[in-house]
């Protein structure tokens, strides 16, 4: 068992990925579950570059962290939420819901035991089919009907934040 | 890497997700850990797709295009979660509009 430089990358984004999870779960204040949301994000792109699909690294980048994650910050500010507001009446119900959790983690790593590909490997820091070449030919010919259906889903998902949002 | 200890992670940055739904009360916290359980499932394709391509490389494809699929879905995967975190926030605001709240506790007029 000799320790690569990868697993050492592997265990540490891994690490940071969970302990940003919890800590944008059990914070407060919903400004710092954004910036640890954020944190998570990152971890995770860092596992994408790792498994060299680094066009998915950047997307993952420019569209979770950079789009998303600042919309839920200016809604958050527009709300004035950054504030510890969160009356938690029933402690029950957070035991509740982390031992529900909890019970589908252990239901679903059971569910492994037998999986038929436990055995294999993600070839990590190799191959060639997360670089956006391979990934734009594959986009715009086999799937060029999704391409284009999600165009329309955006636009209509543009009208409906607008007509949703506007007022009266 | 064995590709357990990506599904591993990605049960577990899930679960967490699942427990933040379930124990929050904010909309906007609960809306981001759906965020979370997608990049969850979204990490685990990537995976699953360098898996297969390392399968089809052993058995003999130099050119190495299997397992494109799932990165393409991941595309699409962050393609609707972009459109559905637009919609989600506008209603989010508007209720805020309204009741001046965003805890899941007064959220509950739908069923009057």
């Amino acid at each position: 068992m000799n320790i690569t430089i990868i697993d050492i990358l592997w265990w540490f984004l891994s690490v940071v990925a969970i302990f940003s999870a919890l800590m944008m779960v059990t914070s407060k204040n919903p400004v710092y579950s954004v910036l640890w949301l954020i944190a998570t994000f990152f971890a995770i792109s860092g596992h994408y570059i790792l498994l060299n699909a680094q066009f998915l690294a950047i997307v993952n980048i420019i569209v979770y962290a950079g789009a998303i994650m600042v919309l839920f910050l200016f809604v958050i500010m527009l709300m004035n939420l950054n504030k510890e507001t969160e009356p938690q009446k029933n402690r029950w119900l957070k035991i509740a819901g982390a031992l529900a959790g909890g019970c589908l983690m252990l239901v679903l790593v059971a569910a492994l035991k037998d999986a038929a590909a436990k055995e294999q490997v993600a070839s990590v820091n190799q191959g060639n089919i997360g670089l956006i070449k391979n990934l734009g030919k594959e986009l715009f010919t086999t799937y060029v009907v999704p391409f284009e259906i999600s165009s329309v889903l955006f636009l209509s998902a543009m009208v409906g934040a607008v007509v949703i949002g506007k007022k009266e | 890497m064995p590709i357990l200890n990506y599904i591993i992670l990605s049960i577990a940055l899930f679960s967490i997700g699942i427990v933040g739904v379930l124990t929050r009360r904010n909309a906007i916290i609960i809306f981001m850990c759906i965020e979370l359980m997608l990049n969850a499932v979204n990490l685990l394709l990537v995976a699953f797709s360098k898996m297969h391509m390392n399968a089809a490389f052993k058995a003999g494809d130099l050119a190495g295009t299997a397992g494109t699929d799932g990165q393409i879905f991941v595309f699409f995967i962050m393609v609707v979660a972009a459109a559905e975190v637009s919609v989600g926030l506008a209603i989010i605001v508007m209720m805020y509009r309204n009741i001046h709240s965003v805890d899941v506790n007064f959220l509950n007029r739908l069923k009057q």
